[in-house]
């Protein structure tokens, strides 16, 4: 189902949780909405779902204007952050639920029941009941639920927040598998970033109430438009004074500029290990951090702290060490703007043409 | 202390609860089986445990409807406003505050024979005060908040989330009612109505200022043991005592196994 919501606004007495907000979603594409909590995330999916209805706005489905369809009439499915399972119902009539209010004959619900049961793994499960399930198997349930009615729509509220993290990603890569599999157009609210971009094919950043910016996983890390969605997405340091790195003088010409320089950013090492060892700057190794998979190291440079990573394949550092610092590129931002800038001394100085 | 304090516990239980009910027990069989039959079968006895029977009835079915749709407005609805639903949830417990009697006085005052709208009411032939609505009117009164403090913690614990599922799926409210809400609060809500039975079958005072407790018209079971005391026709009252007392005693074991019921669930 295609999508498109226009100055969409939410206020809850003076709480304004939803300001503005507009956006168009194609059909079949699997969005995540992505945001810090209390954000305006689930308002958001509460009114796509009829559940709350906007302050003003319009949220258009099809073309079809549906502000004033109640959520019977809307063509969705919506899972729960706590799955709100019937907890008086086993698994199949759990499932069975949005077929049976259509007064579907029984041969028609069992056959859809048992599809679906199939395709959610839950076979040998249908005459459980809620609570003699695990977190994971719920979920599915909520999930097979909703797809019951056929929906052109799934709308899914912090579906993996209430499970442990290492089911998380299983189930994670299973959802989005199952979506594919059912093409059907899907929203999901979460505050993890990583899930997000794992996930989603495109992803919303939503902060107080706004809608920061929309886009790929890839485009939004590559491109972040705003302080917030920089500082949200991926890791990273704040530079107050980023004139004062080699590289990035420049920076001086824009009074109150402030830099974010994400770990991957940053190149740390010995002499050697650099093309350009001019480019570099020296610094000195502070903490080192070990990840599991690789070295988490702070590195001061004067007096400006930053991290970053480094493999453990190479020579292991120790504290206190003087190393190289190359810093590739900084996100820059000031009042009115941001914008991405390189490190000036990278550009070879005395290029060989041959 | 221990040795002073488990008999003195006993002592009270039995002093108060179980010499009582040995009493009445005794005291309507003092003349016998016969006795106890006639205390019984009398046209007065018969006529007001019928009273009493119609009474619990259409209180227990009326309460039972409104109390349980307050409770779903004062819990869920949203076209409520919150100081409305706050001003409603205290006025609720009103009737736990004020004695029976006073309660029975205010239907009097207000839909009594010498009131205009009593005498409307009794101008197309609908007697109010001194007759059968009133009582029961002054019953419902007093039972009203047992429903409604029954069913209001229920669906504030169940959430309003299953209900908004239902709804995503394409079930209305009626539906959403029966298939969703129901089996969550069918415990509470039986509870609830042995409450209201309870309160129904032992209510005096209010009854009585109503029914003006005439007999053979008006007066019900516990009127009528207070008139054959007044009378002192011990045994009459022992028997229509002992007839309330067994009741009460079922509807506890059924409560107790209700209350069960509603834990587990």
């Amino acid at each position: 189902m295609h999508i498109e919501v226009r100055g969409l606004n939410k206020q809850f007495g003076d709480f304004h949780a939803v300001r503005d907000v507009g956006f168009e979603i194609a059909k079949g594409h699997l969005i995540g909405l992505l945001g810090p909590s209390g954000g305006g995330k689930t308002s958001i999916l509460r009114m796509l779902a009829g559940l709350e209805s906007p302050t003003s706005g319009d949220i258009i489905f099809h073309g079809k204007r549906v502000n004033d369809l109640p959520p019977q009439e809307r063509g969705i499915g919506f899972v729960f952050q706590n799955y709100a399972l019937f907890k008086h119902m086993t698994v199949f009539d759990n499932v069975a639920f949005g077929l049976k209010v259509k007064k579907q004959s029984k041969d028609q619900i069992r056959d859809r029941v048992m599809q679906l049961i199939e395709l959610t793994g839950l076979k040998g499960f249908e005459h459980r009941y809620p609570h003699q399930l695990s977190g994971g198997q719920r979920q599915r349930v909520a999930f097979a639920r909703a797809l019951a009615p056929e929906p052109q729509l799934l709308l899914l509220d912090e579906p993996f927040a209430a499970i442990d993290a290492k089911i998380r990603t299983e189930l994670r890569t299973w959802l989005k598998e199952m979506i594919e599999r059912v093409g059907i157009t899907s929203i999901f609210v979460t505050h993890d970033q990583d899930e997000a971009i794992e996930v989603a094919d495109e992803i919303m950043i939503i902060n107080k109430g706004r809608l920061e910016q929309k886009g790929s996983p890839w485009d939004i890390y590559k491109n972040p438009q705003t302080q917030f969605v920089a500082s949200f997405i991926g890791e990273s340091t704040m530079v107050e004074q980023v004139e004062r790195l080699r590289g990035f003088e420049e920076a001086a010409n824009w009074p109150g500029t402030q830099a974010l320089i994400r770990p991957e950013y940053i190149e740390i090492g010995k002499r050697h290990e650099f093309r350009i060892p001019s480019a570099t700057v020296q610094g000195r190794v502070k903490h080192l951090h070990f990840r599991g998979s690789e070295w988490m190291v702070e590195v001061e440079v004067g007096d400006i702290k930053l991290i970053t990573y480094r493999s453990l394949e190479k020579d292991v550092l120790q504290p206190g060490e003087e190393v190289h610092v190359l810093i590739h590129r900084a996100y820059l931002f000031n009042d009115n703007d941001t914008w991405i800038m390189e490190n000036k001394l990278k550009e070879d100085p005395m290029p060989v043409h041959i | 202390m221990k040795k002073v304090w488990i008999p003195l516990t006993y002592l009270v239980f039995i002093v108060l609860l179980i010499i009582p009910i040995l009493k009445i027990f005794t005291g309507s069989w003092a003349e016998g089986w016969s006795g106890f039959i006639e205390a019984l079968t009398r046209k007065q006895s018969l006529h007001a445990l019928m009273m009493t029977g119609i009474i619990v009835v259409v209180v227990t079915v009326l309460n039972t409807i409104f109390g349980v749709m307050l409770a779903l407005y004062l819990v869920r609805a949203t076209w409520l406003g919150q100081r409305i639903k706050n001003l409603l949830n205290s006025l609720v417990d009103l009737p736990y505050a004020v004695s029976p009697v006073i309660g029975g006085l205010m239907i009097v005052l207000i839909l009594g024979p010498s009131t205009a709208l009593g005498a409307f009411f009794e101008d197309i032939g609908f007697k109010i005060v001194y007759a059968l609505p009133g009582m029961i009117l002054a019953t419902l009164f007093v039972t009203f908040p047992l429903m409604v403090r029954e069913v209001m913690p229920v669906l504030q614990e169940i959430g309003a989330q299953q209900e908004e599922a239902a709804s995503t799926l394409g079930a209305y409210s009626w539906y959403t009612f029966w298939h969703v809400t129901w089996p969550s609060i069918r415990w509470g809500v039986i509870y609830g109505v042995v409450l209201t039975v309870a309160r129904s079958l032992g209510e005096f005072g209010a009854v009585l200022v109503v029914s003006g407790n005439i007999m053979n018209k008006t007066q019900t079971a516990t009127t009528l043991v207070y008139q054959d005391v007044e009378n002192f026709n011990v045994v009459a009252a022992n028997g229509v005592a002992l007839v309330l007392a067994a009741f009460s005693v079922g509807l506890l074991l059924l409560m107790e196994w209700a209350k069960k019921r509603k834990e587990v669930h």
